[in-house]
């Protein structure tokens, strides 16, 4: 298998990278760390409706969510990265040997879902001791979601990168791409407190699906249909947005 | 090993809403045997990284056809590909890898097992003088010493082809040499390389071949002496205040001229059969006239001259 064979090569080389540079993978985790610290103790009155008002409840209910808008933030800014090798001239070094484009594309983008896997433990770690329980079982689960979360995002961040050169309209574009699927899938805030036409719209957003489910994982309901749903819809859409940008890849990197 | 033939590049600009059309590569032709450095020069914008980027499979030709190593760029990029080393002029490392996992990388892309991409790797550092270098990272290397490692990268997998994008250029005059001495190394162990410059002494003395390129069409293409005995004879520069114009008129037409230009109102450039005994028949018309010469030279062509006298410009101001 040829192809696999050069996943396997781009994918270690960025491996290699990441072990590097670590620091990225932390600065990754800066950001919900804080929100944990300082966001969280506010949804408690927030969330009192929702559960028993307790804040590991809050917790259960946070957390999840902000793994998804982990997995979909940093995910969709990978972007920048392969602009930089575009014109440090890396890729064209590729272009020039018979590698499949294919695994140019998902070399990095399995890189990312590992960058993603070591910050989410960091959280999930950080969060046990303030009463967040999850099954093992159910733990896998929420993984292989945020997998698949993870390849989506870095599959649109590749494709767009590919068609808008220019680092600031890249930075913009992305922006404007990141918040509504954020806001529209309650990643922060559960949409459960939203009115029913922002629900209704909600549902057309994957990542809702998929925040969600994790929830549900996260309750230990991993019975609940919602968790086989929205691990379908993003399976899907995950090869849907893989599919673009492998073509995109092959086609400007031909 | 390259035959081209109409090889023609346009690309798109836009600026304020109007989009035009640049004609980076108008058409063209040349051959390339095994086995020599074929040098093409020109001036910056001229078309050479193009023409370059097109034959290395980076770029897709608006038209024209050509063969490289055997295989058609058009409809088997992935067979030249095969056969095909590529050096860009900025290189392509990343800062935080060691030139021998860059090798070893190179050499599994071109699809060599892990093993043998190691040895590769070892025998190339060996090869290109960086194995005591080989284990630091490549953000740490001197100019020279990336320039190596790019090279190096070019060619682990032993291609027959070598494109290489201004190699020289930004380095100083050791490491200058030094390239030299390892393109030609490449050349005797049978690789055929292409390669891109600007600079006049590179061309002259590192080439076999060259192509002179000028907005986006080759001009002249021979070897270097061939085209410097082509203009034949040799050049005499004049110096004079102001009355260039009327000099050049005065000598038009001397039996013992082959050419002359005026360039600019205070130098005249005449290329004549022979120098030695062109100088004084060129003072005694001049001042014959009344024109005062101010300075008079003598020299061999230069493919500067060639330039000139294909383009009309001299590379070195272009």
């Amino acid at each position: 298998m040829k192809v696999s064979r050069d996943v396997w090569i781009v994918f270690q080389r960025h491996l290699l990278l990441m072990v590097r540079s670590p620091l990225w993978v932390f600065l990754g985790v800066a950001q919900p760390v804080v929100y944990m610290a300082l966001f969280a103790p506010l949804l408690k009155p927030a969330l009192s409706s929702l559960d028993n008002g307790s804040m590991a409840a809050a917790y259960r209910i946070y957390i999840p969510g902000m793994l998804v808008a982990l997995a979909l933030g940093g995910g969709l800014y990978v972007g920048f990265g392969l602009l930089a090798e575009l014109s440090s001239g890396v890729i064209e070094r590729a272009r020039v040997t018979p590698i499949s484009r294919i695994a140019l594309l998902l070399g990095r983008a399995l890189r990312d879902v590992v960058t993603l896997a070591i910050q989410a433990a960091i959280i999930i770690l950080l969060s046990l001791p303030l009463g967040l329980f999850v099954h093992v079982g159910d733990l896998l689960l929420a993984y292989a979601l945020l997998a698949l979360i993870s390849l989506t995002s870095s599959a649109i961040s590749y494709g767009i990168a590919l068609k808008i050169s220019n680092a600031g309209v890249l930075g913009q574009v992305i922006n404007n791409l990141a918040q509504p699927l954020m806001l529209l899938s309650g990643t922060l805030l559960p949409l459960a407190l939203a009115p029913l036409w922002l629900r209704r719209v909600a549902d057309w957003n994957p990542f809702s699906w998929a925040v969600s489910g994790m929830r549900a994982l996260f309750a230990g309901h991993a019975a609940d249909a919602v968790v086989w749903q929205s691990i379908v819809i993003m399976a899907g859409i995950a090869v849907l947005t893989l599919a673009w940008s492998a073509r995109l890849f092959t086609r400007s990197v031909r | 090993m390259i035959e081209a033939k109409g090889l023609r590049k346009s690309f798109q600009t836009r600026r304020r809403r109007k989009t035009a059309v640049v004609e980076a590569v108008a058409g063209v032709d040349l051959k390339v045997a095994e086995g020599e450095i074929f040098g093409f020069l020109g001036p910056n914008g001229a078309g050479k990284t193009t023409t370059l980027r097109m034959f290395a499979t980076l770029l897709s030709p608006d038209d024209g056809e050509a063969r490289v190593a055997g295989a058609d760029l058009r409809t088997e990029p992935a067979r030249v590909r095969r056969s095909i080393g590529y050096v860009a002029q900025g290189g392509g490392t990343w800062d935080d890898v060691t030139a021998r996992q860059e090798l070893v990388l190179q050499a599994r892309m071109h699809g060599i097992g892990k093993a043998a991409a190691q040895e590769r790797a070892a025998a190339a550092l060996e090869a290109f003088n960086l194995t005591e270098y080989g284990d630091r990272n490549c953000k740490t290397y001197s100019g020279g010493q990336r320039r190596r490692v790019d090279i190096a990268l070019g060619v682990i997998h032993q291609p027959k082809v070598l494109f290489l994008d201004e190699p020289t250029s930004g380095l100083d005059p050791q490491s200058r040499a030094h390239m030299w001495d390892l393109v030609r190394k490449l050349r005797d162990e049978g690789m055929t390389v292409f390669l891109t410059t600007h600079y006049l002494d590179e061309a002259d003395a590192l080439c076999d071949r060259i192509a002179i390129i000028d907005h986006g069409e080759v001009v002249a293409e021979d070897t270097p002496d061939a085209l410097k005995r082509a203009i034949s004879g040799d050049v005499v520069t004049v110096g004079l205040t102001g009355t260039a114009q009327k000099a050049a008129e005065l000598l038009t037409g001397q039996p013992y001229l082959r050419s002359v230009e005026a360039r600019d109102d205070d130098e005249l450039r005449l290329t004549v059969e022979a120098g030695q005994t062109a100088i004084p028949q060129v003072m005694r018309t001049l001042e014959g006239a009344g024109i005062e010469l101010s300075t008079i030279e003598l020299h061999r062509p230069t493919l500067d001259d060639v330039f000139l006298t294909k383009t009309g410009r001299s590379l070195r101001e272009s």
